[in-house]
């Protein structure tokens, strides 16, 4: 390859390449102005990226804001690679969620794996051992042809990738609508841990510090991801495979230990990972964020494929790889680690005093522009937006001819896709690996993984409930948000701080940007009232296929920690003669519930309030319970309401429950979806105990009954066994599975 | 007892190994990188977990030829017990020290769960603190766990005691499912023909203490130190 050869295979820069590269017309006459001449066809490139949507975050930025971020807990807030929480004793945690959907949708199977590299590396890049990867996916109707290859490829991905680097995959949440059809949902999530003095950032220093490269070769895999990731889905999307990137979990061992031992000398100024938009944004946002420029020498880059082209380098999202900025004089000292470990290394450039981006290459320079302005003048749009007009809970006449026997209620919703046991997705993730896993998601409301070496705990969870965050995006928002708190305090964990995952449609339309705006607010103030700050986060907007946009899907990814992971109180009953207890008022709301969808085929209605300052007051009050050893058994109410929550509890447990709590109640307080609630089982000494904290504290809680038996029974006799629960319940993922593609 | 522990690039169970075998002994094991060509002298020498050099070829096939495997064939030669988990027992069963193959999984999936065994021969460092017909509960997670070897081999590991654990059900535990991985005659474990050397798909480590709900994998670990202390 040549210059010659090099400048063959560049296009004329114009506005039609521009608007080609994902650039508004607007967009491309600022770059004019800003440069005071025509890009060269790299620095289009460049410009592109940095501008697109997935990358400048120009739509939610404003928005985003808005945010709450500071806590005395928070060390490190967004706009690093991920968020660091102080968890006591000299210890940080540090997370993030982030999400992979299009690349998923198009190449199941390498989407999702890359899309568990990429956020493995946002956090270990930070300085921190990941303990725990967790994932929330969505997935269409399971009558559409291709969500049955498409669940199939992006969990084995999942598990292919998360198996080999050897962090457990503890859990998260797999939900199926019609929405989803066009555009699924890969949210995939990593917590670390690392020394609070031990943390590593971005912000590149020292005029003349060596710039190295670390980790896979270069390809062409992945170019103009970051474009893909920021447009709709058209007839023709099948046709971007080529920008999906390829996966690697081996290389991303090698790096992550590499890495980990390189951060134990002091060799390091700087590191980021490349993630989207690869090489481009990881020099651009190190130099920006020190104030200083770059010159990058591309010749010596380690590339996989002949050829390559400046602009491809700069594009190329290539995976397993990192850049960092080296004190000077520690090259030696840093090859040899990345040596021992067979990773490639090369000093690739160094930081200028110019402030801007030089690219060499062949002996000639093919992009010299200033960063900060190009940085600074990254579009930041305040898009219309019109308000989700606000519903009301559905009236009682919905239940109008509604005379199914209880038992048989029960097992349709324990069978229905949203409530089935997800064991074969699970099952193909090494959850355990490390030794310090007590319990996965679906065992305890959230995961609970002990910091190594040590007793104390991280409770992890992922929430997000779209139908509500359709029907109000506000009160979804707030609920996301809520639900994770409420999970982290169900397994008697202090809640911390939440990364938040903006899922939604083309922003450009202002009822879908009003989704985004309603959902942020909601957020917002979840968080401010509960103390329970949004430390990193990641938006993914144009979910949409020909028009059709996905349901507003704000995934949550919570935080907690608690002093001992031994304390961790699960959700399963675990003996008989418990006294079941349900904490907090039920009041029977019906609207967007799962009964009123599965059972009653509606989707309608307002979602159920939240009142956060009745679900603070219970949460503190059930974790309080927990850390005096008084809970045998907690599980916090949500889809399906009481019943299904207690029989949830029962399927884990293999214990039944004899039920007097329900007599003569309307059947919306049986499966009413109200908010702030816990049933929890405790040992039949101290059930007054509790009642009377519960009374000092304010709380409400009724007995339901008692844990007895092997099926669900009243007065009335059996209303169904657990068999029976268990069946329809194991059944549907593998029978749905196996069936012919 | 002195121990070391084999570790690979891609290993990635050594420190569960770690743990369980200082909880048990009191003692840290040596950690011995794959490139090394030499071993401390110990009595027990561990092949973790993991994915070795990535394991994109068949399981433990390279590792197999690593530096660090000949001189674990020799100790293993000398009477040196050998354990090797998971992606260890694909290595060791790779480098010859055991007979057979491990294919993919018969439903061409990863599987990780807790999986009842049948423990079938106590006449082992490795096993002795077991009794014989013991259902223990041991985590599995792997690809390629498929045990294989032909029906001729299958009865002589039964007819010498070679066979360590089988995969069963429990039906008392309501958990009904035993071989996970379509392996050969539902073998989990087996024995060279000396029984100082054993490969096993599951994880004894990792059911060691409260934490993992179940220590059904300590005994073994009490056994060796028992035996080689």
């Amino acid at each position: 390859m040549s210059a010659e050869a090099t400048k063959a295979q560049e296009r004329p820069v114009n506005a039609e390449l521009a608007k080609e590269f994902g650039l508004s017309a607007e967009e491309y006459r600022n770059a004019l102005d800003i440069l005071g001449r025509t890009p060269t066809f790299t620095e289009l490139g460049i410009i592109s990226v940095m501008w697109s949507e997935h990358c400048s975050y120009k739509s939610s930025k404003v928005w985003l804001k808005t945010l709450p971020t500071t806590g005395p807990q928070v060390i490190c807030g967004p706009g690093e690679n991920a968020g660091v929480v102080d968890i006591g004793d000299g210890d940080a945690v540090i997370f993030k969620m982030e999400s992979h959907n299009h690349p998923s949708y198009i190449e199941p199977y390498q989407g999702a794996a890359t899309g568990v590299g990429g956020i493995l590396r946002d956090v270990f890049t930070m300085g921190a051992r990941p303990i725990a990867n967790m994932n929330a996916l969505r997935f269409g109707s399971p009558d559409h042809p291709k969500t049955r290859h498409l669940v199939s490829g992006v969990v084995a991905g999942i598990g292919g990738y998360g198996n080999c680097v050897g962090v457990p995959t503890v859990g998260g949440e797999t939900n199926f609508h019609p929405a989803y059809n066009g555009n699924i949902l890969v949210n995939a999530m990593t917590v670390g841990v690392a020394k609070t003095d031990r943390i590593f950032y971005s912000a590149a220093a020292g005029i003349g510090n060596p710039v190295v490269y670390v980790g896979s070769k270069t390809g062409r895999d992945g170019i103009h991801g970051a474009t893909m990731a920021s447009a709709e889905f058209t007839e023709d999307s099948e046709e971007k495979r080529p920008t999906v990137q390829v996966g690697d979990p081996f290389t991303e061992k090698l790096l992550i230990e590499a890495c980990l031992e390189l951060m134990e000398t002091d060799a390091i100024v700087a590191i980021q990972d490349m993630g989207a938009a690869g090489l481009t944004s990881s020099s651009v946002e190190m130099a920006g964020k020190g104030g200083l420029g770059i010159e990058l020498t591309l010749d010596t880059l380690p590339m996989r494929e002949q050829a390559m082209t400046p602009y491809e380098i700069m594009l190329s999202e290539s995976q397993e790889r990192m850049l960092i900025i080296l004190k000077p004089g520690r090259e030696e000292v840093a090859k040899a680690i990345f040596d021992k470990w067979e990773l490639d290394f090369a000093v690739i450039g160094h930081l200028t005093d110019t402030g801007n981006l030089v690219i060499k290459m062949y002996g000639e320079t093919w992009c010299d522009m200033p960063i900060a302005p190009v940085s600074n003048a990254a579009p930041e749009y305040n898009r219309p937006w019109e308000p989700t007009p606000k519903g009301e809970d559905v009236a009682d006449s919905v239940f109008d001819g509604y005379s199914e026997e209880l038992g048989d209620t029960l097992t349709k919703l324990f069978g229905c896709p949203d409530l089935a046991s997800k064991r074969w997705i699970w099952e193909q993730y090494d959850s355990l690996v490390g030794g310090d896993t007590r319990f996965m998601s679906g065992q305890a409301d959230a995961a609970v993984v002990r910091v190594p070496g040590q007793a104390k705990a991280v409770a992890i969870t992922t929430d997000c409930t779209p139908r509500y965050c359709l029907a109000d995006p506000v009160e979804g928002g707030r609920q996301a948000v809520a639900e994770a708190w409420r999970n982290l305090s169900a397994v008697g964990a202090l809640p911390l701080a939440i990364t938040d995952n903006m899922n939604f449609g083309n922003p450009e339309k202002p009822r879908i940007m009003g989704q985004f705006v309603g959902a942020v607010q909601g957020i917002g103030e979840a968080c401010k009232v509960l103390d329970f700050p949004v430390v990193s986060g990641n938006v993914s907007l144009y979910n949409e296929t020909n028009g059709e946009a996905i349901l507003p899907t704000p995934a949550i990814g919570g935080v907690g920690i608690m002093p001992d992971a031994m304390m961790a109180v699960g959700i399963a009953f675990r003996g008989e003669g418990d006294v079941i207890l349900a904490v907090g008022d039920t009041k029977g709301h019906i609207g967007q519930s799962i009964f009123l969808r599965e059972i009653l085929g509606r989707e309608e209605g307002a979602p159920p309030p939240v009142d956060l300052a009745v679900e603070r007051r219970n949460g503190d009050f059930v974790r309080g319970l927990i850390h005096e050893g008084l809970v045998v058994s907690s599980h916090d109410v949500a889809d399906g309401g009481l019943i299904v929550t207690i029989a949830e509890m029962a399927l884990a447990g293999g214990v039944g429950a004899y039920l007097t709590g329900f007599d003569g109640q309307h059947v919306r307080v049986l499966f009413g979806e109200d908010q702030g609630r816990y049933v929890l089982a405790v040992r039949p000494d101290v059930a007054a105990t509790v009642q009377e904290k519960a009374k000092a504290a304010g709380v409400p809680v009724a007995v339901l009954g008692e844990t007895r038996g092997t099926s669900l029974s009243g007065r009335g006799g059996e209303i169904v066994s657990l068999k029976r629960l268990r069946d329809a319940n194991e059944g549907w993922l593998p029978t749905y599975m196996s069936a012919e593609l | 007892m002195k121990a070391a522990i084999v570790v690979f690039p891609g290993s990635n169970r050594e420190r569960d190994a770690v743990a369980a075998l200082e909880a048990v002994s009191g003692t840290k094991p040596h950690l011995v990188w794959h490139r090394d060509t030499e071993l401390p002298k110990v009595d027990l020498i561990v092949v973790p977990g993991g994915f070795s050099y990535g394991d994109y070829l068949r399981s433990g096939a390279m590792a197999a030829h690593s530096p660090i495997m000949r001189e674990v064939k020799a100790r293993a030669d000398q009477g040196v017990r050998v354990l090797g988990v998971c992606n260890g027992f694909q290595i060791i069963t790779e480098a010859g020290l055991l007979p057979g193959a491990l294919m993919r999984n018969g439903a061409l999936k990863f599987v990780c769960r807790v999986q009842h065994l049948r423990v079938e021969n106590t006449d082992s460092p490795f096993t002795k603190k077991y009794a014989k017909g013991q259902i223990v509960r041991f985590p599995v997670a792997h690809g390629d766990g498929n045990y294989w070897t032909d029906a001729e081999t299958v009865k002589r590991l039964d007819g010498e005691g070679q066979v360590a654990f089988r995969y069963v059900g429990d039906e008392a535990r309501a958990d009904p499912r035993g071989n996970p991985n379509g392996s050969v005659s539902d073998i989990a474990g087996i024995f060279n023909a000396k029984r100082t050397v054993l490969g096993l798909m599951p994880h004894p480590e990792d059911a060691v203490e409260a934490l993992h709900g179940n220590t059904d994998g300590k005994p073994m670990f009490e056994g060796l130190v028992e035996a080689l202390s």
